[in-house]
């Protein structure tokens, strides 16, 4: 992105775009890629609400995929996966496999 | 009617706090703003001192916040809140502006216990309308894991680290629940991303109670904590389970323990998973290991009986 | 038809403020400003204004509560003197860089150690950099009229920064004089509607206040907020010919008292500027071609025009109610040097420290400098550049 010169600033620094960071794709900081296994899903949404990044999508209720722009790969959602009987929805995998 | 606290229908809700912020991964601080910005339906301002939430949620053009937020300095979240919402009720009543808003400041426990505790208190004691929420991970984080008041005992910080002299802080944590309901304000909780559901009812009542409400929630720290990056909600569980971090509320005078962990969990449970309190398992740490508990073991016993004194009497 | 008062410079500023009314007001007491913010609550507790008080527990809160009030969307007004300022001083930078137009009468006192409750300017010139305005005031007249003009300069659309309204502790705050109220309508005509700027209580369109800039950025905002400081000149003039327009006072940049045709000429802040003046009548009388500039907008300060008014003189003294420490000079002394300095013709100067923490300003002290500065001329020849006047060996 081309950087801004003095004169093309809003005064006093003011961010006036509301959610701009969504620009800022942290997805690259990624070393650990969750993967959603959705026969396991009893679509609970703990890994909604627990997700620092909110990057896992709920569609009308349902859970749906993970936002990889986003996802930091921390594993929260994992760890906290119910699953279904003792299987869980989530898996932590390494990046790039 | 306000959306009902069930997962699905919050889900359906815009985040207030967007994706693109730069706290590390597995913070639990974003999950805790996600969690009370959830909680309300309401038109929310916020304020944010100086610190990791900060920093990481508005650089330069790119802000995470998608209600007007503003941050001043490290000490004054409380005392800049104070402003905007006495503008607010300024221009409310010439009739400039005719919404309802609410108005939440964010600060970490360093901003908070130590640095902006006098902005805080002058703000609670003026009564402004207003919800206080610490996110408390028990250190300067964003300047590298330096001590606070909010740092437990025995716990090893960049500034009082564990050497041959010296075995982690060997000071108690503040107690700024206590400090904040010594304010006689009508509301004060403790909370836990944990406990989610407890933690938006909290939010949503003090959203109902005018005047000024004050939250501690805890907010893990894989960093400053040395621990894992999946095991923010996992650990800020265990403090609960463990009594370190008690769920609790204190509304008009009256405490209540919101959650009662069925089996109290021995400290250790918590402080074994956190390389901050590693050395406290050598041996010649042991009595500082079992002061942690004795401390968890007597606040905890004190939160019980408050609660059976400050019980309204029954007729 | 305005009204003509016995009033003392606090009672004068809180008048003004009254008459412009402003959204908010955060107050906190400290002497010798405490007679305005009490005056203001007893306005805001009888009605008077529709003002919102926040009674703060410091000036750092203060100012901070200022800070999000302004940001919210509104007039916000504060008053300080100096340890409350030297507490302000942190977020004073916040309020400019965020160019929140935030009006700040400075009731100026001497900062501890040792403590000391009366006059001199060492508060007010600790804040000279910050990025705020700094309109200095003679008395009391003066000191209304900047605060009534310093909302017009502060919430011009082409500026939008706070603004502080300097007048001497005590010997002006808390001295009677004659002077002329405005009435309560021109006043609010003069000031008109506050204009807003990106409002945080405008919930339909978020912003954020205070972001994390870096060294990609950073240097851009500066550059940018030097840039408005150097429209502020302009649109004091502007707004200093509307007030003349209804007031018949006119004001400027500075003020010149028998300077043009000068051969010496003082230089001073506030209210010794009114002994110096009699002084300056007398050699007059004796022939001595003397005269005196007094500078009204302190920041952002007209090198230009000052060094443009003073450049004839063959010699000029600077009289500083403060010390810059280790900066060799006093603080005013060392801005003529700078006007002058890109001057190709420039007078012989020295400066002279005098009245601090309250130490009486006489006559006799502004004769010993006539005097020194006739010698100078004439020799061409500085006996010393700096000295303390009025002091005890
Ligand atoms: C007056 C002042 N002193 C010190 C700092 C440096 N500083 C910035 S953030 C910070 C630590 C914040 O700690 P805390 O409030 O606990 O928040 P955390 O970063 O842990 O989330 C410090 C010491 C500052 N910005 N301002
Ligand atoms: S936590 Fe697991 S089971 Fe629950 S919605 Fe997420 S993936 Fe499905
Ligand atoms: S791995 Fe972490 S960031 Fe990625 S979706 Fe799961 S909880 Fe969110
Ligand atoms: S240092 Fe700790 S509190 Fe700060 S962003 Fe990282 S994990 Fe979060
Ligand atoms: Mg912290």
């Amino acid at each position: 992105m081309k950087q801004k010169g003095w004169k093309e600033l809003t005064p006093g620094a003011v961010v006036t775009e509301p959610g701009s960071s969504k620009q800022f794709k942290t997805g690259s900081w990624r070393a650990f890629k969750p993967r959603w296994i959705e026969e396991n899903c009893i679509h609970c949404l703990f890994c909604w609400v627990y997700c620092p990044d909110m990057a896992i999508t709920v569609k009308d209720g349902k859970r749906g995929e993970f936002n990889f722009d986003y996802c930091k790969g921390c594993g929260i959602c994992a760890l906290e996966c119910p699953g279904k009987k003792g299987n869980k929805a989530i898996v932590m995998e390494e990046e790039g496999n | 009617m306000a959306t009902p606290l069930s997962l699905k229908e919050l889900s359906k809700k815009e985040d207030r706090l967007t994706s693109g912020h730069r706290m590390c991964s597995g913070c639990g601080a974003p999950t805790v703003v996600k969690m009370v910005m959830l909680a309300t339906d309401y038109p929310v301002i916020a304020s944010n001192a100086t610190g990791c939430l900060e920093v990481s949620t508005c650089i330069q053009q790119f802000t995470s916040w998608n209600i007007p937020w503003i941050h001043n300095a490290f000490e004054n979240a409380a005392a800049t809140l104070s402003g905007v919402e006495t503008m607010y009720r300024s221009l409310k009543k010439q009739g400039k502006i005719d919404q309802e808003i609410k108005f939440i400041a964010f600060g970490g426990d360093g901003g908070t216990y130590d640095i902006g505790l006098q902005s805080l208190s002058g703000a609670m004691e003026r009564g402004h309308d207003m919800i206080y929420v610490c996110y408390d991970n028990g250190a300067y984080m964003n300047t590298g894991i330096q001590r606070s008041s909010a740092t437990p005992l025995g716990a090893d910080t960049t500034t009082c680290p564990v050497g041959s002299a010296n075995p982690g802080k060997v000071q108690e944590r503040k107690d700024l629940t206590r400090i904040m309901a010594a304010h006689g304000i009508p509301y004060v909780a403790q909370a836990s991303p944990s406990n989610w559901a407890d933690l938006m009812k909290k939010v949503r009542k003090a959203h109902e109670i005018k005047g000024p409400k004050f939250l501690n929630i805890i907010a893990p720290c894989n960093r400053g904590w040395r621990s894992k990056t999946d095991d923010a909600i996992t650990l800020s569980r265990i403090a609960v389970d463990t009594c370190y971090w008690p769920l609790f509320e204190i509304e008009n005078g009256v405490t209540k323990i919101t959650y009662k962990p069925k089996e109290k969990k021995p400290l250790v449970d918590f402080l074994k998973p956190q390389g901050r309190f590693k050395h406290l398992f050598a041996p010649e740490n042991e009595w500082l290991l079992q002061k942690a508990q004795e401390v968890v073991d007597r606040n905890w016993d004190r939160l019980l009986r408050e609660e059976e004194f400050t019980a309204p009497k029954s007729e | 038809m305005p009204k003509i008062v016995a009033v003392t410079g606090n009672e004068a500023v809180a008048e003004a403020l009254r008459q412009v009314n402003p959204d908010v007001c955060a107050a906190y007491p400290i002497t010798p400003q405490t007679d305005i913010m009490q005056r203001f609550s007893s306005f805001a507790a009888n009605g008077k204004v529709k003002t919102e008080m926040i009674l703060v527990e410091s000036e750092h809160s203060a100012m901070s509560a200022c800070v999000g009030a302004s940001a919210a969307g509104g007039r916000v007004i504060t008053a300080t003197s100096s340890q409350g300022l030297a507490l302000m001083w942190e977020i004073l930078w916040i309020a400019s860089g965020d160019r929140l137009p935030i009006v700040m009468p400075l009731v100026n006192r001497a900062l501890s150690a040792p403590i000391n409750i009366h006059g001199d300017h060492s508060d007010g010139m600790g804040a000279r950099d910050c990025g705020w305005i700094q309109l200095w005031s003679e008395n009391a007249q003066e000191a209304y009229d900047n605060t009534i003009q310093a909302f017009r300069i502060a919430e011009h659309l082409d500026i939008r920064l706070p603004a502080m309204v300097c007048m001497d502790g005590f010997i002006i705050s808390h001295s009677i004089t004659r002077m002329e109220y405005l009435e309560d309508e021109k006043v609010k005509s003069f000031v008109g509607e506050f204009k807003t700027l990106n409002p945080l209580l405008d919930i339909e369109k978020p912003v954020s206040y205070g972001p994390l800039i870096l060294t990609d950025y950073y240097m851009e905002y500066r550059k940018a907020h030097e840039h408005v400081m150097s429209k502020v000149p302009g649109v004091v003039k502007q707004v200093a010919d509307e007030f003349e327009k209804m007031t018949g006072r006119k004001y400027g940049l500075f003020e010149t008292y028998r300077l043009d045709d000068a051969e010496v000429g003082i230089v001073v802040l506030n209210s010794a500027a009114g002994t110096t003046k009699d002084v300056i009548d007398e050699y007059r009388a004796k022939g001595i071609k003397a005269g005196l500039l007094k500078p009204r907008l302190f920041r952002p300060f007209p090198y230009a025009e000052v060094g443009d008014a003073l450049k004839h003189l063959k010699a000029v003294c600077v009289l500083d109610r403060a010390d810059a420490f280790g900066g060799s000079f006093g603080p005013l002394f060392m801005d003529i040097a700078s006007s002058l300095y890109i001057q190709d013709k420039k007078p012989l100067m020295f400066n002279r420290i005098y009245g601090l923490g309250g130490r009486d300003y006489m006559p006799d002290q502004a004769e010993h400098v006539l005097n020194e500065l006739v010698e100078t001329a004439k020799t061409g020849k500085v006996q010393s550049v700096k000295e303390y006047i009025g002091v005890r060996e």
